[in-house]
């Protein structure tokens, strides 16, 4: 019976794929296993526990954004608050000696995310876009302002603070070195990216790209939109109330900056820069918008503003993020065009980042008269040191910006040819690009 | 059951302007029963609020003996009534395998589940592939709604308001912008599609209308002018008036 159905329908993922995907996952398993072994120092394990952190953050994000066209600017809430359950929960349990585990406490962040999602969703989900990101709005703040005001629950400014190692040990785990934090992270990760991925391939997960695409047909096919996004809220909620619970494990602090706005914007942040159309984009977002913020912050004193710049022109060339661009190569790949549109690539790079370092040492220059001016005129940037005063520095950073982009155009239209030749040949093939 | 669709009184009013004027109608079970007018006659609106989008000023709608005027969309569509739409209402990014398997979850049962594989539902799948085959698409399965001819579109836009098994059929133009030879694949299409299941049809093609249905309204500034098998409405002096010598002038 089953054969006949896929004889004529091919399309399913056969078995040959599932395989693929299990395997996939398998490896993944096991890199993430093995990945302390390799950098074992304690602020490298630090920084994968927040990039894992980031990218369950992110996909419950997605969950909204690219899985059901919801765009939040609230999405901290939910986070922050399963942060903040999680720190009262070591709490409660460290005091009463109850027999639970540290590696249940995120469960309890996500079931508060879940029941705060499942409150305060009903309302704004009625609508999606203008109306709906306006009230995740609204509530954002309230619940932001409240972190300030209910000192009792949320501890004011300094935060709640709690000791994850006074807690019911199971394998004798004390949860104290940052690699058993780590490795918490880490099978939290993959549980929920698994259960993530699970959802959009249930008739829910469909419904919501449905919503997403067009919410008018879908209640002439029976459903109620309002449904759909409601119960992706939540899930949503639940997902995010997860990732907030181990930040607060990994830092045993919850504090009112978890609902924050800067919160709520960088998932944003991390989940557009990484591709909204795919499933793996928030992931690919969170990795580098993590690495990214820790590494640029080092570099130099206004790393924000690079970021900015970063979203800026991802939203203008990039729409489909880090992933998209990446994924336009797929045909190419496919049909053996790649290797028309690499050369162009390589030599665009050259004038491009001419371009670029113009730009970062204009910046930088600028932001020393700017904010620094009584300090001394040495400045050093992204490990380079240079005169801001310097006229031989100014000259030449107006020569690579302005005679990098002079260059870098003809570049690009040289690339933009390349690309329409490439993908001209793969539609030959019969591929579409 | 006497009707499947019965219009008693119905008005809509935005603001001060009437659009549907007591309109009376009544579609018997299993009749292909065309709507035809002037542009601006109400055809649309009248589409609008049998199906739910709209709700009427006065007046009530009934399915089945059942009103269903001030249901929302999807509690009417539940109730076996399903409408396609006169401007191309598809899910874009969606391949036509999801757009189709969209419209047919609701009704195979599913409704928000989230703890079932919707790869694994044979029902569904087989329910799929059966309207694929019938719209003829089979062949595009695999391509994003959004990129398909407009000829395809249309049959998809039929293809997701006939998936759901509803028995109740309102097609608002569905041949409009077609060529000759695709306007005749597509009534083949609804011909079959709609065996055994009763029609609205809004349609400015003459040859379409007279060739399908059983009977015609003719829907003139809001009001009905006149109900009647195709050749009572051939033979209407109000009707040539209104609107048949308009179109062949």
């Amino acid at each position: 019976m089953r054969e006949t159905i896929s004889s004529t329908v091919p399309l399913y993922p056969a078995a040959a794929d599932k395989l693929k995907f299990r395997g996939l996952l398998f490896a993944v398993a096991i890199a993430l296993l093995i990945l302390p072994k390799l950098f074992s120092s304690g602020g490298s394990l630090t920084t994968f526990s927040l990039v894992g952190i980031s990218i369950i953050f992110s996909m419950s994000y997605n969950m909204l954004l690219g899985q059901t066209g919801m765009l939040s600017f609230g999405h901290a809430v939910y986070y922050g608050i399963g942060g903040f359950l999680a720190i009262h929960a070591i709490n409660i349990i460290g005091t009463n000696k109850l027999p639970i585990p540290l590696p249940v406490v995120p469960l309890i962040g996500g079931l508060t995310g879940l029941l705060f999602a499942v409150v305060l969703g009903w309302v704004s989900t009625r609508r999606s876009g203008t109306a709906f990101a306006m009230i995740s709005l609204g509530v954002a703040e309230l619940v932001a302002s409240s972190a300030l005001i209910l000192r009792t629950f949320f501890g004011g400014e300094s935060g709640i603070s709690a000791n994850r190692t006074r807690l019911f040990r199971v394998f004798d785990w004390s949860f104290g070195p940052q690699v058993q934090i780590y490795y918490l992270v880490a099978a939290w990760m993959l549980i929920a990216v698994i259960a993530m991925y699970a959802l959009t391939r249930t008739p829910l997960g469909r419904m919501c790209n449905a919503v997403r695409d067009n919410p008018e047909r879908v209640q002439f096919v029976g459903y109620d939109p309002h449904v759909v996004r409601y119960l992706a809220f939540c899930f949503s909620g639940f997902f995010a109330g997860i990732a907030g619970a181990l930040a607060a494990i990994c830092f045993e602090i919850a504090n009112s900056a978890y609902l924050g706005a800067v919160q709520s914007g960088t998932v944003l942040f991390a989940t557009y820069i990484g591709g909204v159309g795919f499933f793996i984009g928030p992931i690919v977002g969170a990795v580098f918008v993590t690495l990214l913020s820790l590494g640029l912050s080092d570099l130099t004193a206004v790393w924000q503003l690079y970021f900015g710049l970063i979203f800026i022109a991802v939203v203008m060339f990039a729409p489909g993020g880090i992933t998209g661009l990446l994924m336009m190569h797929r045909p190419l790949l496919e049909a053996g065009t790649l290797g028309r549109v690499l050369p162009s690539y390589f030599i665009a790079f050259v004038p491009t980042a001419a371009m670029l370092t113009g730009f970062i040492v204009a910046i930088e220059v600028t932001v020393h008269y700017a904010v620094n001016s009584g300090d001394d005129s040495r400045i050093k940037a992204f490990g380079v040191s240079f005169d801001a005063a310097s006229r031989y520095v100014w000259a030449m950073s107006a020569v690579l910006l302005i005679g990098g982009f002079l260059v870098a155009r003809r570049t690009w239209t040289r690339v933009r040819h390349a690309w329409d030749d490439a993908t001209g040949a793969a539609r030959e093939q019969g591929i579409p690009a | 059951m006497s009707s499947a669709i019965e219009l008693r009184a119905v008005e809509k009013r935005f603001g001060n302007t009437s659009v549907i004027r007591n309109v009376n109608l009544t579609v018997a079970p299993g009749e292909r029963h065309a709507l035809i007018g002037p542009n601006g006659a109400g055809k649309s609106t009248l589409f609008n609020l049998i199906s739910g989008y709209m709700k009427p000023t006065a007046g009530s709608i009934l399915l089945r003996d059942q009103v269903i005027s001030g249901l929302p969309p999807y509690q009417i569509n539940r109730r076996g009534l399903s409408r396609s739409f006169q401007v191309t209402n598809v899910f874009a990014s969606m391949s036509v395998w999801e757009n189709l398997r969209c419209a047919v979850l609701w009704a195979t049962g599913y409704r928000y589940a989230f703890w079932k594989n919707i790869d694994n539902l044979p029902d569904v799948r087989q329910r799929t592939t059966r309207v694929l085959e019938n719209i003829g698409l089979t062949a595009r399965r695999g391509v994003p709604a959004g990129l398909l001819t407009y000829a395809e579109q249309r049959a998809l836009e039929i293809g997701i308001t006939i998936a759901g098994g509803a028995d109740v059929i309102l097609l608002d133009e569905p041949t409009a912008g077609m060529s000759h030879a695709e306007t005749e694949r597509a009534v083949a299409l609804i011909r079959r599609l709609t065996e055994d299941r009763t029609l609205l049809i809004v349609e400015h093609d003459m040859s379409v209308v007279f060739g399908l249905a059983d009977r015609i309204s003719v829907l003139v500034y809001g009001q009905i002018i006149a109900s009647g098998s195709p050749e009572e409405i051939r033979g209407n002096p109000k009707v040539k008036e209104a609107y048949l010598g308009e179109e062949a002038a």
